[in-house]
């Protein structure tokens, strides 16, 4: 009886094993997500983690949002670069726990150019840095924020 | 709320495609608790391509950060009618989806 019960939770065991190996493996297939840079707690940290060391201010790079943002879940950003040569549009929000939304890579015929929904946990600075030519470009926005946006 | 399907339109106009793409996810941070005081674990998308007649435009690594029931709008110079739009994603689960769409 108790013989029977070791070789269930061993089998079991061996099922969750094989499931784990399963779900891990399209993860390691792709371009890797950059874990270093997403699980950096402050701005600094995160733009050190996707190489950014420092950036020139630019006005060719235009962030449309909302000034107050009435509901923190979902805040539209609108993000433009007129810098030739742009290669990539980082987006962060300082005061989040953790600072960096995301990173955008663009090749062929893209357009340096994204809109998206983001969360912002309270009043902040939006951060966005685009690459072009081996130079960083960076605009900030502030935006007001009357309710959070992690308390779902 | 697991992910779910995804929505996608592609329009040609005045030389530029313009591709919205909206997917169903739920995008937990990690940091919300649930009803039953316990911690929901994380579970957002990581991972985002865009491709126009098999050639990747965009490459997107994004975090939990993105809103539920993510919706990207991209712009790509060109394109005509008929050009085929696919869309793909990851999640930190090993979940993945993908769609199509013909540019009107």
């Amino acid at each position: 009886m108790d013989n029977e019960r070791r070789s269930l939770l061993k089998a079991a065991g061996a099922v969750t094993a094989v499931l784990v190996a399963g779900l891990l493996k399209p993860l390691t297939a792709l371009a890797a997500w950059n874990k270093e840079a997403f699980g950096a707690k402050t701005p600094a940290a995160a733009m050190k983690g996707i190489g950014v060391a420092d950036a020139a201010p630019s006005k060719d790079l235009v962030i449309d949002a909302p000034e107050i943002a009435e509901n923190g879940a979902v805040v539209p950003i609108e993000i433009a670069s007129a810098i030739a040569g742009t290669r990539s549009i980082a987006v962060l929000v300082d005061k989040n726990p953790f600072p960096l939304v995301g990173r955008f890579d663009f090749s062929g015929g893209a357009l340096p150019f994204v809109k998206l929904n983001v969360k912002i946990g309270e009043t902040s600075d939006v951060r966005v840095i685009a690459e072009a030519g081996g130079k960083h470009y960076v605009a900030t926005k502030n935006i007001k924020v009357t309710i959070g946006g992690c308390g779902g | 709320m697991a992910a779910g399907p995804m929505k996608m339109r592609a329009t040609a106009l005045g030389g530029v495609t313009d591709i919205r793409v909206l997917m169903a996810h739920p995008m937990e941070t990690g940091q919300r608790k649930g009803p039953d005081g316990k911690i929901v674990p994380p579970h957002f998308i990581q991972n985002l391509t865009v491709k126009v007649n098999g050639a990747t435009v965009v490459e997107a690594q994004i975090s939990q950060a993105v809103s539920r029931n993510p919706v990207f709008s991209f712009r790509v110079k060109g394109g005509t009618k008929g050009d085929k739009v696919e869309v793909s994603w990851y999640d930190n689960q090993g979940e993945a989806n993908r769609t199509e769409a013909t540019v009107a």
